[in-house]
């Protein structure tokens, strides 16, 4: 059994008298690509907040790589080594791409306010190799030569490669994909979908993935979590998840047949 | 409503269909009809006009024989006009020949050198129509302060998007440093260092005016720290109100501070405020061994003015130049994408409250020296210095020259310090004498600065000279929704 990176232990997220995200069990192992999947208001996202600080859990324990980060600020969970994307796009749209990428790598770097004005030796030679860095890391991303461009200017595809660009600059162990292809046409999403497993390849990134588009789910993921009104209704490999009764029922009804 | 706005637009469209021959007739008919209007009001503002339009045609020239034919016929015109017309003309006119490799340097060079020499011309200067003569030193060294400060709540408005209501607080935070520290008001200790212009005996702190500008810096910075630590963790409006509140609250203590809780404490001598201050200077020793370079005492020196504007010039360099710098850094970059977006800067790992803790601490820094400098300057600080109205006279300049943009917040906030301590009065006596009315203009500066603003938010929301990234935040708009249910 491979070691957990991540385990969320019976997580819970009320919303007023809501409970969006009910008493969640769920493990990430090092390494492993893991989809987190399920009908719309399901609690996906909730529970996504819930691990990158945004939302605080009601109730329960998030543990990441041996920390306890229930209830952490998001950019104390982001420096431990949690990257994220947004499921709509939320990139710093009148900063340059590289300027994106380096706020991405804020946590990573030392620059002090006196040592910026001064302009230290220090900080001339960190702010050089943060700048080569953000560079090589666009290109990594697909995005050769498009450093100075406006992030609010780019494709939309460019935009969803540049906030994975942003996400991968805080160095993550775990990186979280918010519904990633959205919008996304087939060719892009299959280049996507070739460019997470590289991810895995390359730098040996454990990914957890919110997904709608089952293609791209049951394609990558090495285990697939289904939530339905924020219960896990199903975990296990993406080829048993498929044939779970309940699962089809969550995604197509009890009377599916028109679908 | 609707129909009239339609009505215009239809206008305006069919008057951009016209061939372009017809346009330009048109407005240059209109333009030499308001030349001639102004000028029979009064000829040097009409001839002023006149130069305006003319310089605002130029660059429609294509031709570079044409133009530079008309701009030395412009500028012998000036010449035998007024002879500081035409070399100010001139050397505006000779940058915009330069390339732009050139330019990037030789334009903020000019415009320093013009600054540094101002004292030495400023007498030869022709008067502007309108607005009267160029302001004096004087009036130069309270624009310089005034700049300093509008540059240093750019960090807090324009860089981090955090509105601060209340700057004034730092402001006189910075002017009660250095009079608590260079005045007889703590009568009951006895402690010099390094002052300047006092006797060695003479009773209270009394501590070199330099040594006091960084003090207070830092005092003003804790301060702000100390203001921000509870209050930024709000958003937008309710960060508004909060420093409006702090604002107000700073003066208040300043004006019943001569009795401070009721323990006798005499800590701002209240209403009456403290003065004198001691003089800055480098005292006789270091006077006489640089050779009268660096002079012994700021108000005993018989070019007073000139020394205190050319040092308030020197801290807004420091000033630009940190401004500058902190811009292109990792904390600037955190600053203008907590401005963009709070979420996704702290998903990324900016954190919030230190970052903005930051923000308010530098600018509270350069507001703090600046109001030190003030307080020096002018000898003396009272709690009536710190009205709310100045937190709000500041935003404006800030706002006029174009959030986020050092060039722009330098320009608006000389312009409005200008039209404050000058400029309005001279303005109202030539409308008084030239169209014979008996308005007293300065009374109206608060209406008149409201109508400017209101003016610059409908045709230019993005300031005179803004920073590219604000334009397009103006045109685009961001989108920083809040997503948390828990404050960091």
């Amino acid at each position: 059994m491979a070691e957990e990176l991540l385990i969320a232990d019976g997580v819970r997220k009320e919303f007023g008298g809501l409970v969006a995200v009910n008493d969640i069990d769920f493990q990430i192992p090092k390494g492993a690509i893991v989809s987190l999947i399920g009908p719309n208001g399901a609690g996906k996202t909730t529970f996504f907040n819930m691990l990158t600080g945004v939302y605080k859990p009601t109730s329960g324990r998030i543990v990441f790589d041996g920390n306890d980060v229930t209830g952490k600020p998001p950019h104390a969970i982001t420096a431990r080594g949690i990257g994220r994307t947004f499921q709509n796009i939320r990139l710093f749209g009148n900063m340059t791409a590289l300027e994106n990428v380096l706020v991405g790598m804020h946590a990573r770097l030392s620059g002090t306010i006196i040592g910026s004005v001064l302009r230290t030796p220090h900080v001339r030679k960190e702010e050089a190799e943060a700048r080569q860095r953000a560079s090589e890391l666009l290109v990594y991303s697909g995005l050769r030569n498009k450093d100075g461009e406006t992030a609010s200017n780019l494709s939309y595809g460019d935009q969803r490669r540049l906030e994975v660009a942003r996400a991968l600059a805080t160095q993550p162990k775990l990186l979280l994909l918010d519904e990633p292809t959205a919008g996304m046409n087939p060719q892009e999403t299959a280049d996507f979908t070739a460019f997470v497993q590289k991810l895995r390849m390359d730098e040996g990134l454990t990914v957890l993935l919110i997904e709608h588009d089952m293609k791209v789910v049951m394609g990558v993921s090495d285990r697939v979590t289904v939530l339905d009104y924020g219960e896990k209704i199903a975990e296990g490999e993406p080829a048993e998840v498929r044939k779970d009764p309940r699962v089809i029922e969550a995604y197509l009804g009890t009377q599916a047949g028109a679908a | 409503m609707e129909d009239l706005r339609t009505g215009v637009r239809d206008a305006q469209n069919r008057f951009r269909e016209l061939p372009q021959a017809t346009r330009w007739s048109v407005w240059l008919g209109l333009e030499a009809l308001l030349v001639v209007v102004l000028g029979s009001l009064d000829l040097s503002l009409g001839v002023g006009a006149g130069v305006v339009i003319t310089i605002a045609w130029l660059n429609k020239i294509r031709d570079p024989r044409i133009r530079l034919g008309i701009e030395i016929a412009l500028v012998v015109f000036l010449l035998i006009v007024s002879t500081s017309a035409g070399v100010l003309v001139a050397i505006g006119l000779a940058l915009t020949w330069l390339p732009d490799v050139w330019k990037r340097l030789a334009v903020p060079g000019t415009a320093l050198a013009l600054v540094i020499g101002y004292p030495y011309y400023v007498g030869h200067l022709f008067t502007i129509p309108l607005f009267g003569a160029f302001p004096s030193v004087r009036t130069g060294v309270v624009m310089l302060v005034y700049v300093m400060m509008a540059l240093g709540l750019n960090v807090v408005v324009g860089y981090a998007g955090l509105l601060d209501l209340g700057y004034v607080a730092f402001y006189a935070m910075g002017a009660y440093t250095v009079a608590w520290f260079a005045s007889l008001q703590f009568a009951h200790h006895n402690f010099h260092f390094g002052a300047v212009g006092v006797a060695p005996n003479l009773i209270g702190f009394h501590i070199s005016i330099w040594l006091l500008l960084v003090l207070a810096g830092i005092l003003t910075s804790v301060t702000g720290v100390i203001i921000g630590l509870p209050t930024l963790r709000l958003r937008g409006d309710y960060l508004a109100i909060v420093t409006l509140g702090f604002g107000e609250i700073l003066p208040q203590v300043a004006r019943n501070g001569d009795h401070l809780f009721g323990t006798g404490f005499n800590l701002t001598n209240g209403p009456n405020g403290i003065t004198p201050i001691d003089p800055p200077g480098f005292g006789n020793t270091l006077s006489n061994a640089t050779g009268g370079i660096l002079p012994a005492n700021y108000l005993t020196a018989a070019n007073s003015d000139r020394l205190f504007f050319w040092t308030g010039l020197v801290l807004v360099l420091i000033t630009v130049f940190a401004s500058w710098r902190l811009r292109d850094s990792r904390l600037g970059r955190a600053w203008i994408a907590i401005r963009e977006d709070e979420t996704a800067a702290a998903a990324m790992g900016v954190p919030l409250m230190r970052t903005k803790t930051w923000a308010y601490a530098t600018g509270a820094f350069f507001g703090g020296i600046a109001g030190a400098y003030f307080a020096a300057f002018k000898s003396a600080t009272f709690p009536g210095d710190f009205f709310f109205n100045i937190s709000v006279f500041i935003l404006v300049m800030v706002i006029l020259g174009g959030m986020g943009n050092i060039w722009g917040v330098i320009v608006g906030a000389a312009f409005l310090a200008y039209l404050d301590q000058a400029g309005l009065a001279n303005t109202g006596a030539w409308l008084n004498s030239n169209l014979g009315l008996k308005i007293d203009v300065p009374l109206y500066e608060f209406g008149i600065f409201g109508v400017i603003l209101l003016v610059v938010m409908l045709f230019r929301p993005e300031g005179l000279i803004p920073s590219s990234r604000r334009k397009a935040e103006f045109q685009e708009g961001v989108h920083d929704e809040p997503l948390y249910d828990v404050q960091h």
